[in-house]
């Protein structure tokens, strides 16, 4: 894998990123709502993760349980480096993604050997462990109540409020869109595509397999350590909720919602996951009854997703 | 001794459920493939019907009967509505939709039962049973006397049974069953129900050491699936020891080393397992056609 | 009224259009009927404009056993006010999110109550760390919240806007330890759960033992979603020289301990917790609960007080209330909340408005109000109010309470 297998830029490739870059710009103008600001903000973050996600589930073929680890991982690190160890929130925040990267390259060689049912449980052991570690670990994680996060400082100004998250938050998202569109379309890409099919083929055709998972694990780590990080640093506190099963649950949903496979089908099963419940307030204590009825729908009538579904209804006509 | 002797007790008592448990996923895994992550919700019906059935007044016995066939209806409700229609359907897409049903499912329960905790009465009394200084509740042995019928009842069901050699058949060529003139659908819809009833029944037994409330089935499925996993996927004898390991990892790691990381302890465990058995303690190894 | 107005209206016209004169007679009568039915119409318009106060609640996810008596109470409570007449003439507009017991929904839903919702006050959220969580959103938006939590830092150091209603895990564990020095007792066991509640209290217990010279043998904790919790007690029963056990926590859990610490025979003295004060606990922890003391709020002993105490008419009110809406007894949790509404509607009456900081000043000012979880005297420093007076040391026998004089 060399650079560039990632900056390649090409402009037929770059129109679903201008696309979204776009809609990003609009809403700015449209929206003057902090708490709306904040909805979206929340939407981009979780977008980047299950765009990351997806990278390993919809091309590596690794469904992962406990992705929400990682997304942990750099919450708690803009959160424990400030407080702990002294540390500003930018080399906190990229300390975390290091670490991330770091423990999915060395949890990431034994596990990925596994596969299928079985792979998916050791996932979801290293989620369960490292929520098990956030929550026991007071003195250094503030334990199940969690701990507040120092706001972010760039020299004398501290941007606060859910504005300039929501800024951030979508220039990351596009990013790592660009990122993981030209990914997907470089060589790497390809390798990745071919395991999925079919890994027995694709080693017989001299592809390192365990090597291309493992990328693909460890890029999936970060783009969630970089997600994790903006929510801590948008709500000012964390808790071991954001590694928890339930959300590592939500954002393989919103992959697969999405579309697994498509890079914006996992933009849009983030926005459907965050934004839904909000619309679903007005049921009370109907609502999660009514998303659970939801999510069997989706998955009955959009088999592939929603994305690929419509995409490939368009194309029919 | 008597001190190792009461964690075994514990492991034993813990395992037992969650082999129930593993159990049903396995049955529901063997016919379609599919893991079932509403299962644990089957366990919770069957515990918080027979709570309902009792406060209205109905026996019991007749409470939890009718607690079981209830559930095994919702799963083949489940299945006719939401896992037929997506036949075809990428795998992913249908462990979605098993986690819509557990959500759905979970989310009318609450509205039903409240979120108060519930007990049942236990089958022997509740007089502790001593053995070497250690003391053993009578229900546990209820619980892991069962889960091991339960066993040697699918056991032969499966290898004597008209019936279990469908599901077999079922299971591994569904075009060729069909072919043979067996009737896929209705085999399909019995291991539904019957997984159910597995689950449900279970949910009776254990409620009165487990307590029942409307979000028990989550930790239990989660459990029950690290069990089966443990033991191979799909393998009924797996499901039954990789049950009783993980409840004996979870007590001995309790006891010995620290309370605070039983669950980690038991995964870790597991996790190792796998690297020296990919496919579980008695999981046949998949083949691929390329 | 608008007859008179229509009338004079048309007089005036009639004689505009026929060019005459209107007399004095007529002006007057337009301008008194017009300006009468513009006060009524203005102070109509008024009145109608409903008092939106928010709620965060868990009434799903671990948390529900203590979000959905919430939920229950300030829904029926917040329907009897409007239909008395609401509260400065206005009806209240009750707005309750819930926060599934996740932070991070909580959060989002604090923003809309500030943004959309335009709440002037709001109580909750249900535990601890997520009022921890959501605690800048309204100090930073300067809306009035009173959280339903136990944590002691929610109040400590005092945050402008912030109050709450239950007692704290200190007075809690406080009233614990007393009790243990008033026994003779110097070497304890405890086991808590490794939630939320179970880690404060572990904390201040020990922070209490050690203050008053008690040593603590051991240390276990358990998950509340464990369904035995055998192992860690029989460490307990097999460590020497343990005295009294310690039980910190909330939820079934505490009953599934109770259970277990029957089944294995033990007999050193159990303390329970303010998460076990309920009817519910006794009944799920059968014959083992006998023996066991606790520390119970206000609410549960309601009966058991002199009939010369203000508080037990407003406790017994609210749990026979309470029993004809679900048929089982009040739980401490939402009497959390009927206490927090009480104060802010108690608040926005005294102030005679409002307008989010004269309802905090007047909670500030908060004196001599009797609720169902104590009596509150609130100030600059004290955002509680209520202090460990409404806290009781009971012994339950045979299913029912006995208040330790």
């Amino acid at each position: 894998m060399s650079v560039s297998d990632v900056v390649l830029l090409s402009p037929s490739r770059s129109w679903g990123v201008l696309a979204l870059g776009s809609i990003i710009f609009v809403l700015s103008f449209v929206i003057n709502s902090e708490f709306h600001f904040r909805v979206l903000a929340m939407v981009f973050i979780f977008a980047l993760a299950a765009v990351g996600l997806n990278v390993l589930m919809g091309h590596a073929g690794v469904v992962s349980l406990g992705h929400a680890g990682f997304f942990a991982i750099g919450a708690y690190a803009v959160a424990i480096g400030p407080a702990h160890l002294g540390l500003s929130s930018w080399s906190s925040m990229l300390a975390g993604v290091i670490l991330a990267g770091l423990i999915a390259f060395l949890i990431g060689r034994p596990i990925l050997r596994l596969k299928g049912h079985y792979l998916a449980a050791a996932t979801l052991g290293f989620g369960l462990l490292l929520f098990m570690v956030l929550t026991n670990e007071v003195p250094w994680t503030g334990g199940p109540d969690g701990m507040s996060v120092r706001r972010l400082q760039i020299a004398d100004w501290r941007p606060a409020g859910a504005k300039f998250w929501f800024w951030v938050a979508g220039c990351m998202l596009v990013a790592g869109t660009w990122l993981a569109i030209n990914l997907e379309k470089s060589p790497t890409g390809r390798a990745l595509r071919a395991i999925h099919g079919s890994e027995v083929a694709a080693s017989v055709n001299g592809i390192d397999v365990a090597h291309y998972k493992l990328i693909a694990f460890i890029i999936s780590a970060v783009f969630s350590a970089v997600a994790g990080a903006m929510l801590a640093l948008l709500d000012g506190h964390v808790t071991p909720s954001v590694g928890g099963f339930l959300l590592s649950l939500q954002l393989v949903t919103m992959v697969v919602l999405g579309g697994i496979g498509s890079i914006f089908g996992a933009v849009v099963g983030a926005a459907v996951l965050v934004l839904l419940p909000q619309f679903l307030t007005s049921l009370h204590e109907y609502e999660h009854a009514f998303l659970g009825l939801v999510l069997i729908l989706c998955m009955i009538t959009l088999r592939a997703g929603i994305v690929p579904t419509v995409a490939a209804a368009l194309k029919r006509r | 001794m008597s001190e190792l002797l009461q964690f075994l007790i514990a492991g034993m008592t813990v395992g037992a459920i969650y082999s129930v448990v593993a159990l049903g996923f396995t049955m529901i895994y063997n016919v379609s493939g599919v893991v079932n992550f509403a299962q644990g919700e089957f366990v919770m019906l069957g515990a918080m019907l027979s709570v309902a059935g009792i406060t209205i007044g109905i026996p019991f016995p007749v409470a939890a009967m009718i607690a079981i066939g209830f559930t095994a209806l919702i799963s083949v409700t489940l299945y006719d509505l939401a896992i037929r229609p997506a036949r075809g359907a990428p795998m992913f897409a249908l462990v979605i939709i098993t986690i819509g049903a557990s959500i759905l499912i979970r989310g009318i329960s609450k509205i039903f039962f409240g979120t108060s905790p519930q007990s049942l009465p236990s089958l022997l009394g509740n007089t502790s049973i001593n053995i070497a200084g250690a003391v053993l509740q009578p229900q546990s042995v209820v619980v892991v006397v069962s889960a091991v019928c339960i066993f040697i009842g699918l056991h032969v069901l499966i290898s004597k049974t008209l019936l279990g050699r469908a599901v077999v058949a079922t299971a591994s060529n569904r075009m060729a069953a069909q072919l043979s003139g067996i009737n896929v659908e209705l085999t399909t819809r019995l291991s539904f129900a019957l997984s159910a009833a597995i689950g449900a029944l279970s949910g009776v037994l254990i409620a009165p050491i487990t307590l029942a409330s409307y979000d028990m089935g989550t930790m239990l499925a989660l459990k029950g699936f690290a069990a089966a996993i443990l033991g191979g996927m799909g393998n009924p004898l797996g499901a039954v020891v990789g049950g009783l390991l993980v409840g004996l990892f979870e007590a001995l790691s309790s006891g010995y080393i620290s309370s605070q990381y039983k669950d980690a302890t038991a995964f870790m465990i597991i996790v190792m397992v796998l690297f020296v058995s990919p496919n579980g303690l008695f999981g046949k190894s998949g083949y691929e056609r390329v | 009224m608008s007859e008179d107005l229509t009338e004079a209206t048309c007089n005036l016209v009639r004689d505009i259009a026929l060019k005459q004169e209107p007399t004095l007679k007529k002006i007057t009568a337009f301008l008194t009927s017009s300006t009468m039915f513009l006060t009524f119409a203005l102070s109509v318009a008024y009145a109608a404009e409903p008092i939106r106060i928010g709620a965060i609640i868990s009434s799903t996810g671990p948390a529900s056993f203590l979000g959905e008596p919430q939920g229950i109470t300030l829904r029926h409570y917040v329907k009897k006010i409007n239909d008395a007449g609401g509260v400065l003439g206005r009806p209240i507009e009750l707005i309750i999110y819930d926060d599934a017991t996740d932070a991070n929904t909580a959060r989002t839903f604090a923003a809309r109550l500030v943004d959309s919702n335009k709440v002037v006050a709001a109580m909750g959220p249900s535990t601890t760390g997520i009022t921890l969580a959501v605690a800048s959103v309204f100090v930073d938006a300067k809306i009035p919240l009173v959280s339903l939590a136990a944590g002691v830092e929610i109040v400590e150091p005092v945050r402008p806007y912030v109050f709450k209603t239950p007692h704290t895990d200190r007075m809690v564990c406080g009233k614990t330890i007393e009790d243990l020095k008033v026994r003779g007792i110097q070497r304890i066991a405890m086991i808590n759960g490794t939630d939320g509640a179970g880690k404060t209290l572990r904390n201040e217990c020990t922070a209490a033992a050690k203050g008053a010279g008690i040593e603590i043998l051991a240390d276990e904790t358990f998950n509340p979603t464990d369904s035995d919790m055998t192992p860690q007690l029989t460490k307990i029963k097999n460590r020497p020289g343990v005295d009294a056990l310690l039980v910190g926590g909330f939820g079934q859990a505490l009953a599934l301990v109770t259970r277990n610490y029957g089944q294995l025979g033990m007999k050193v003295p159990m303390y329970q917790a303010h998460g076990a004060a309920s009817k519910a606990y006794i009944k799920l922890s059968g014959t083992a609960s006998d023996g066991v003391r606790l520390v119970a709020p206000l609410l549960v002993v309601g009966e058991k007080l002199p009939n010369t105490d203000p508080s037990k008419k407003v406790v017994l009110d609210y749990d026979k209330t309470i029993r004809s809406i679900t048929g089982a007894e009040a739980s401490t949790f939402g009497g959390y909340s009927y206490d927090a509404l009480m104060l802010i509607v108690n608040a926005i009456e005294r102030a005679k408005s409002a307008d989010p900081k004269d309802i905090r000043d007047a909670l500030e000012s908060t004196q001599g109000f009797v609720g169902v979880t104590g009596v509150f005297n609130m100030s600059k420093t004290d955002h509680l109010g209520i202090d460990a007076r409404s806290l009781y040391m009971v012994d339950i026998k045979n299913g029912d309470w006995f208040v330790k004089p």
